[in-house]
């Protein structure tokens, strides 16, 4: 029974951490939407959503009961099983890189504290101080991927399909377009995207998310950042990321005044939920790999000097740095989409292909070349 | 056993995915069944400790190039296949390379059989970024400067391809190629 427990116990372990993390991403995706409307409220003059419960807060919610409720309509000369295929791609996709978030530091003793309290318990005392020792030096990310920005940029390309399928299956000219649209600027700006990140992974030496956060954290005073010497990348990286999550100035796949909604003209109810949760999680995962790359993910200078390193309270101090580093993005996200106009499609690709791109490029040979030579 | 009926359900995904890829009438179905192959590979190379290999696969395979299958089977808008009554006899050729393939998979078995099994060292980091690209510009430098040329070869092919020429342009050229035939 003990052994059988003892197996269990890492299970059990990644089990608790998937929910929690997915948990909470889809619960800060789902108020993102309400700061979205409630942000674009305030910019245009308005108010805002502010009917259900006090100053609009059941609204996420409200908003999902009705998505559930609605009638699902599926277009008769639909290609069935892809136009079913084509939301759970994209949710999926949009999913998956949370497994690989660095959420805060690695705790010495999570649940050392514990111990005195659960003695006089029975069962419960006993099993305490192994599971205690078990838990020694967790780390707060659910897997640790030695390709961990790889890994990312990969799922999120496969993520075009979501949106691709969904155009061409609807059968709808609108849906087409906007899917066509969607797949060409996400495979021009992933280009530049992918190329804005090398810098950084010259300067780190490793492709895992917690390593790059280590590295920062190790450097001098200019690199504890990685937006000082990668200013550039940093810039090309952001500009992209708007583009690969199909934001305002790059809404083109869904762009109201020419496509009806783009790809997802023929789809209700809860599919349409499903590619509206994609687009807000794809949100923050871009918002948590800037995040990580260039502002030091939960690494936040002085804090070391406050609480010791790897005690509780600098875990829960780094971990909300680390959010409030990503609602930052995430605001920058609804802000720009509450001031600038749409791009013309020419002009995306040709940002995309003679501006961007050999940016980035030049980024990386500048770096390659500052890094012989200076041997930083 | 974890990873035993880990393995078992990649490879039956697999398998499954590339019956289903021969056999559907329709482009597009294929091209999505393809897809789930690299997915399932990729799957594969996880559980053989080759991370860097996995996500390659499917951020090349399965991100770039089949997103652009995907894009022309779309924009060309395929009906289903015909059957092809005229392209009888290349089942001959077929059925010949099928029967070589699966001589092939036998002979890595008994190969695989025959060899003793020695333990993989555990320091030996194989799949790892850093071994990879330590080995390509050390150990396999040519073969990756020649691959890299070929590319840029490749690259600039393409861009000339699909250059939009001026009408004289064209008639200049086409004039060389006349001239030519005649000569």
């Amino acid at each position: 029974m003990e052994s059988a427990l003892q197996t269990a116990f890492p299970f059990i372990v990644i089990s608790v951490g998937i929910l929690l993390a997915f948990q909470g991403v889809l619960m800060i995706v789902a108020y993102t939407v309400l700061a979205e409307r409630k942000v674009l409220g305030w910019i245009q003059g308005r108010i805002g959503p502010n009917r259900v419960g006090p100053w609009g807060v059941l609204q996420p919610f409200a908003d999902l009961l009705k998505f559930i409720f609605k009638e699902d309509l599926v277009p008769d000369k639909s290609t069935k099983f892809i136009y079913f295929l084509a939301p759970l791609v994209a949710l999926t996709c949009a999913l998956l890189p949370i497994v690989l978030y660095p959420f805060g530091p690695r705790i010495a003793d999570p649940l050392g504290w514990l111990v005195p309290y659960t003695a006089g318990i029975p069962y419960v005392g006993d099993a305490m101080p192994w599971i205690a020792e078990q838990a020694m030096n967790m780390p707060l990310t659910i897997a640790q991927l030695d390709v961990g920005v790889l890994f990312i940029l990969a799922i999120t390309s496969v993520g075009v399909y979501g949106i691709a399928l969904a155009g061409w299956s609807s059968n709808n000219k609108y849906s087409l377009m906007g899917g066509l649209r969607s797949s060409a600027q996400m495979i021009s700006y992933e280009l530049a995207m992918g190329a804005s990140i090398i810098g950084v992974v010259i300067l780190a030496g490793t492709l895992d998310l917690n390593g790059i956060i280590q590295a920062q954290s190790a450097g001098p005073w200019y690199m504890r950042w990685y937006i000082i010497p990668q200013f550039i990348g940093f810039i090309v990286f952001l500009i992209a990321a708007f583009a690969e999550t199909n934001r305002v100035p790059f809404d083109l796949p869904e762009a109201e005044t020419e496509l009806v909604a783009g790809f997802h003209t023929e789809y209700s109810a809860l599919k349409f939920a499903l590619f509206f949760m994609a687009e807000y999680v794809n949100m923050f995962t871009v918002s948590v790999l800037c995040t990580v790359l260039f502002l030091g993910g939960w690494y936040t200078p002085g804090i070391s000097y406050i609480f010791e390193v790897g005690s509780i309270p600098y875990a829960l101090a780094s971990h909300v740095t680390f959010l409030l580093k990503i609602f930052g993005f995430l605001f920058l996200y609804i802000w720009i989409r509450g001031t600038l106009p749409r791009f013309r499609f020419d002009q995306l690709m040709s940002f995309g292909w003679k501006f961007l791109l050999p940016l980035a490029i030049a980024n990386v040979i500048f770096t390659i070349v500052i890094v012989f030579f200076l041997n930083v | 056993m974890v990873s035993s009926v880990i393995f078992f359900l990649l490879a039956g995904f697999a398998i499954a995915c590339a019956i289903s890829l021969v056999y559907h009438k329709n482009p597009l179905y294929s091209a999505i069944s393809l897809i789930g192959v690299f997915i399932a590979l990729a799957g594969l190379y996880v559980t053989l400790a080759a991370t860097f290999i996995a996500v390659t696969q499917i951020l090349v395979y399965a991100g770039a190039i089949m997103v652009l299958v995907v894009f022309v089977i779309m924009l060309l808008n395929l009906d289903e296949d015909k059957p092809l009554n005229r392209l009888r006899h290349l089942y001959v050729i077929g059925a010949g390379l099928g029967v070589a393939l699966l001589a092939q998979t036998f002979f890595i078995f008994y190969a695989v059989l025959k060899t003793p099994k020695t333990p993989a060292e555990p320091d030996q980091l194989a799949g790892s970024p850093m071994s990879i690209g330590l080995a390509m510009y050390t150990e396999y430098l040519l073969p990756v400067e020649i691959v890299g040329v070929m590319l840029l070869m490749a690259i600039i092919g393409a861009v000339i391809l699909v250059r939009k020429m001026e009408q004289p342009e064209i008639e200049a050229l086409s004039e060389d190629v006349s001239d030519k035939r005649i000569e």
